[in-house]
């Protein structure tokens, strides 16, 4: 793995012997430690995430909920959801597919095919942005002419801001799901495909059950990002209130017009996506953990 | 006689690739490489002279010097305290230690916009922290360099964390034993047994972190004021160019910031690499 995204087999604590009894006498690393650990986080994380809460309640719930009859929020949120829904099937498809084909074979080129895979965590999503824009806007893009006479509008419209999703999104599905099918052999799919099972039947009933919880979790970084996607949806989008304005252009817009409670509304709701990810993460680990006990009890 | 040899030649069995592999290099081809392509070739377009003559512009240079600059400043500030959080997860009990494991991974769920709504919210002058800083040390975060610092420092926590955790954890017990054995002291155990192992992890953590730092862009705009030569940031500038509609300008510097994201890639990898054979010789 090149990039550090969250992986499945997260820190689960274990206690550390033999350490606490040998530095009885001089106790000041064990307490000093984390305590800078726990001020640091607070200070750079907690902090602010709380402060985001307390700012979107400042006024209680009833304020909270009058944001939502914003109309430029609610188009906002719209379009993001559109985008979502269309970005995320695209880049499950080639994360099974790119899972599948990679995985398994040892062939010329594995490492730099999974580095190329992997650009788009280290491109910065402005030059994503400017990427797209280069390719198709009608004034400068190289395809600019080709989209113009077909009549179709990509920058500035909602068809660029779904590329842009994808592109920025589409390696969490395979980082995902390819260390997994690395660990696991052949013998099960050769075994069905030995029982007479099509290519399909294997990949259907045999492969994406074995890889489901990372699967699924690659769904859910993958939805995430996606959701969120700020700086390459930025560029192409032109932000046009109402119109082609994603929800987190929406917080950037609100707030630097002074329209702090909808900014802070509108952030609420994404931060409370951000949440719900990331409890869905510990259910899934904890989901992984019993399966690989039940495997480990059934031979 | 015809129809019948027709029927006796079959064409030769053509490999043709799975559907796996086609999905992915189509996919790769329409959604990767043919954008990449676009702005290669747009970047080719100005000649050497004029990419460097825009590459090199004053303001171009004072953005690289804050983006660069200021994500080094982050990413060894990550470095140091990354190490401690992940020493802390690791090795030491208390209590809140999963809430703790848990906020580690907010930068990573957390839309940048937010994030950058919540440092502003927190690090203006009126707010929970920068108050204080600001009238204690007259210190101003938000909407100046250090705030796109604490930005740069959020987004890209993570990555020290997540890639010193398992090399700590898998680290043997019995070296620090031995050491111990040996009658080293605490301090002499983790400077010289502990900390060379987990250095290769160190690095490739702060160049991920570095490189994530350098592209960012939802958070830093948000807290920073984006005067030129004061702390505006490159990113922002290629899309100040396009704004103006200098497509050529921000094409370029946009190509800058491509070349070092490929560079950094290539950094990345090496330090992977050096890391296992450092763990292959450890075993």
């Amino acid at each position: 793995m090149t990039i550090v995204v969250p992986t499945l087999e997260s820190p689960r604590p274990t206690p550390a012997p033999g350490k606490r009894s040998r530095r009885q006498g001089l106790d000041l690393p064990a307490i000093l430690i984390p305590l800078v650990a726990c001020v640091y986080v607070g200070v750079v994380i907690l902090l602010p995430a709380l402060s985001v809460v307390a700012s979107a309640f400042a006024k209680g719930l009833g304020p909270f909920l009058e944001n939502f009859q914003s109309h430029e929020l609610i188009s906002a949120l719209r379009l993001t959801l559109f985008a979502t829904a269309v970005a995320v099937p695209c880049n499950v498809i080639f994360g099974l597919a790119a899972a599948t084909a990679i995985a398994r074979r040892q062939f010329r080129g594995k490492a730099l095919l999974l580095s190329v895979i992997d650009l788009p965590f280290s491109i910065s999503p402005v030059v994503v942005g400017l990427m797209l824009v280069l390719l198709y806007s009608p004034t400068h893009g190289l395809l600019g002419g080709v989209i113009e006479s077909l009549g179709w509008k990509i920058i500035f419209s909602w068809p660029g801001i779904v590329l842009a999703t994808i592109i920025v999104t589409f390696p969490f599905m395979a980082r995902e799901v390819i260390p997994l099918l690395e660990e696991e052999g052949w013998e099960q799919e050769e075994a069905a495909r030995t029982l007479g099972a099509t290519n399909w039947q294997v990949f259907w009933k045999v492969t994406l059950p074995s890889v489901r919880w990372a699967a699924l979790y690659g769904l859910i970084l993958t939805t995430a990002r996606a959701l969120g996607e700020f700086g390459a949806v930025a560029v192409v989008s032109g932000n046009i209130e109402g119109l082609t304005q994603t929800l987190p252009l929406f917080v950037e817009d609100a707030y630097k017009n002074y329209q702090t409670e909808l900014a802070f509304g509108a952030a609420m709701v994404l931060g409370g996506v951000a949440i719900v990810s990331l409890l869905l993460k510990l259910l899934v680990e904890q989901l992984l953990e019993q399966d690989k006990k039940a495997a480990r009890t059934e031979p | 006689m015809t129809p019948a040899l027709l029927r006796r030649w079959r064409p030769p069995a053509l490999a043709l690739p799975s559907w796996p592999w086609r999905i992915t290099w189509t996919y790769l081809g329409l959604i990767l490489f043919l954008p990449l392509g676009a702005m290669l070739l747009r970047a080719a377009e100005v000649g050497p002279a004029g990419f460097w003559e825009m590459a090199t512009t004053p303001e171009a240079i004072a953005t690289y010097k804050v983006s660069f600059g200021l994500a080094l400043v982050a990413s060894v500030i990550n470095g140091v305290f990354g190490l401690v959080v992940a020493w802390a997860l690791v090795r030491c009990r208390f209590p809140g230690q999963r809430l703790l494991d848990a906020l580690i991974d907010l930068p990573f769920a957390l839309p940048t916009a937010v994030a950058g709504l919540a440092l502003t919210a927190v690090y203006s002058t009126n707010g929970w922290l920068g108050q204080p800083l600001h009238e204690a040390f007259g210190i101003k975060v938000a909407f100046a360099a250090p705030g796109v610092t604490v930005a740069m420092v959020f987004i890209s926590l993570p990555f020290v964390v997540r890639t010193v955790e398992p090399v700590l954890r898998s680290l043997e017990k019995e070296q620090e034993e031995a050491s111990w054995c040996l009658g080293a002291t605490p301090l002499q155990t983790t400077l010289r047994v502990v900390l060379p192992q987990l250095l290769p992890a160190i690095l490739g953590g702060v160049a991920q972190g570095y490189s994530r730092a350098v592209g960012e862009y939802g958070s830093v705009v948000m807290i920073s004021s984006n005067v030129p030569f004061r702390d505006l940031i490159t990113p922002t500038l290629i899309i100040q160019k396009l704004e103006e509609y200098d497509f050529d300008a921000a094409t370029v510097i946009g190509a800058v910031m491509l070349i070092f994201s490929l560079l950094s890639l290539l950094v990345i990898n090496l330090l992977q690499v050096w890391g296992q054979r450092y763990q292959g010789d450890a075993a």
